[in-house]
């Protein structure tokens, strides 16, 4: 598992040290308010965890920074560049990468073709009508070296729609590092996970954190996951940021045990 | 190893097919007629099989290459090379073109702007009166001998089949590299989920957009020794009808593998001469043949070898 790691980690080139900065976005569909003058700062190399009761605009806050959505007030920045009318695209070629609440995977092709895809588009290779056999060869190599880095080795050939819920989940994780982001945004990764597949998956996140060095901003509901590797926590509720700071502060603050943890436990 | 084995077979079986096909009750313009179907439909598949959009107005290439082959050969010069080239460059362009018209519609309404630039191109030529020949289609035309150099091949129908049976080598092998090619990989990527891809920072549209190019070029190469065969063309090769049975020798042969289409033209065309030549109705039996391979291979004749068998 513990494979020695030589991604490249991409230079963070930002601009007064700035990283992920949301100024009053707000996101209003007609009258509802799914995310309402949230401002939000995130440095480079954190491992941060977004949670919140269901509908408090979490889903929503991450199509803003991906770019899915555009918000309706307000403005995002990254790495000290204003991106608030970009494009997926350009977002993407920027470093910030998603994976979804819903598994997005290309489920009649191997692994291995999974996450090949990703490395083909993180070299901007797509348009090319004919490989070298040195440059496949060098392709093919980063694919391993991907699987390896998941802990999907043995499993290259299997087809992705055929394997478990759990694996699927890695191969999304897999196919989003390829582009080598910056940014990895995580929708409930252990979403509808078993027990030992949500460990691997927390371990998996830890690591990349770790030693990708990768900065991660991950929404889950599990509190055991939240409070066990998020470095800080952003609470939601009702489009609102309600809190923000280390576990400890987030776990004593009233507010969010009145509006969220008090009602789950 | 079985695969090497049946492609190996395949490619003796057709490079002697003048020898046996007669044999057995065929004739060699039928393995020439068998050989351009598999190249407009292969080259369809890359639409139709591998890029997932439903393209159902792929004879308009075809028939466009086949006009521009025989208005080559009437008007301008009488050189086979040429009215191929010229023909294949005709389909292409205009697939070219319009791919932007086409490549941002997806499922049932791709197949209906194909459909509708398809019976626009049928239109043009009946209408199109003294140029195109109108309904009774082109003809005055014959393909003419091959100059190689100092060598004159007269274009018999033996010597047309190999002419035809090189082309189709060459089809072969820009599809087959293509496939295996990141933009192959790409296409295959946006036939399985669209959505990932855009998140993936790939620009779908232009790559759909491509994938048509393509696939209309080949179809139009198809188009130009369709018209070299019969020496006639007619509005009939851009009809949607045609664009449909297309279609159904993809679905009959597996438009998931590479060679699939090559398999269901030959179950197709062959039932067609053989049926059509015993009763006029040969289109009910054509239909229950379609009915029943469905029922039993759900994902066309080479599908029942698995997800392996296709060229990825």
């Amino acid at each position: 598992m513990n494979v020695a790691l030589q991604t490249k980690i991409p230079a963070v080139a930002a601009k007064n040290g700035e990283f992920l900065r949301l100024d009053n976005v707000s996101r209003h569909f007609g009258t509802l308010k799914a995310v309402d003058s949230v401002s939000f700062d995130m440095a480079a190399g954190e491992l941060r965890a977004v949670i919140g009761p269901n509908g408090a605009g979490k889903t929503t806050f991450f199509n803003l920074i991906s770019g899915l959505l555009r918000p309706t007030a307000g403005q995002v920045w990254f790495a000290g560049d204003n991106i608030t009318g970009q494009s997926i695209v350009h977002r993407v070629a920027q470093g910030i990468v998603r994976t979804f609440q819903i598994t997005e995977i290309l489920p009649d092709l191997s692994v291995f073709e999974n996450i090949r895809i990703g490395v083909e588009t993180a070299a901007g290779l797509n348009s090319k009508p004919w490989i070298a056999r040195k440059q496949r060869a060098a392709l093919d190599h980063r694919v391993n070296e991907l699987i390896e880095i998941v802990g999907l080795k043995g499993k290259e050939r299997r087809v992705v729609g055929e394997l478990a819920h759990g694996d699927q989940r890695v191969v999304e994780v897999a196919t989003a590092l390829s582009l080598n982001p910056r940014l990895l945004l995580l929708d409930e990764p252990t979403a509808g996970m078993g027990d030992s597949e949500t460990e691997h998956m927390v371990e998996l996140v830890r690591r990349l954190h770790t030693e990708q060095g990768v900065s991660i901003l991950f929404i889950e509901h599990d509190m055991d996951i939240v409070f066990g590797i998020a470095q800080r926590i952003t609470v939601l509720d009702q489009g609102r940021v309600l809190a923000d700071g280390k576990p400890d502060a987030i776990s004593q603050d009233p507010k969010v045990r009145a509006a969220y943890l008090g009602s789950a436990e | 190893m079985t695969r090497a084995l049946s492609i190996a077979t395949m490619w003796i079986a057709l490079i002697a097919l003048p020898w046996w096909l007669p044999t057995i009750g065929g004739y060699t313009a039928l393995g020439s007629k068998v050989l351009i179907y598999a190249i407009a439909t292969m080259g369809l598949n890359i639409v139709l099989g591998f890029t997932g959009g439903l393209s159902f107005g792929q004879a308009a290439y075809f028939g466009l290459g086949a006009y521009g082959a025989g208005m080559t050969l009437k008007y301008l010069a009488p050189s086979t090379p040429l009215a191929i080239i010229i023909g294949t460059c005709v389909g292409g362009l205009a697939a070219t073109l319009l791919g932007p018209l086409v490549m941002r519609r997806r499922g049932i309404y791709f197949a209906m702007i194909t459909i509708a630039i398809g019976q626009l191109f049928y239109f043009i030529m009946v209408r199109w009166n003294e140029v195109t020949g109108g309904e009774d289609g082109l003809a005055g035309f014959s393909r003419q001998d091959i100059h190689l150099g100092g060598i004159v091949i007269p274009l018999t129908q033996t010597n047309f089949y190999y002419l035809v049976l090189f082309c189709f080598s060459i089809a072969v092998a820009i599809m087959w590299t293509l496939l295996q090619s990141p933009l192959g990989h790409t296409w295959v990527a946006i036939r399985e989920n669209r959505r990932r891809m855009e998140f993936l920072g790939v620009r779908v549209e232009r790559y759909v957009w491509a994938a048509f190019a393509v696939a209309g070029t080949i179809t139009a190469f198809a188009g130009t020794l369709n018209a070299l065969l019969f020496n006639f063309t007619s509005p009939q090769d851009l009809h949607w009808i045609l664009s449909g049975n297309f279609v159904i020798m993809i679905v009959l042969g597996g438009m998931r593998s590479f060679f699939g289409p090559l398999i269901g033209v030959i179950i197709f065309v062959v039932a067609q001469d053989y049926l059509s030549s015993v009763t006029g109705n040969w289109m009910t039996f054509i239909g229950m043949i379609f009915v029943f391979i469905v029922l039993l291979f759900p994902k066309g004749i080479l599908g029942v070898f698995g997800r392996r068998a296709e060229a990825i």
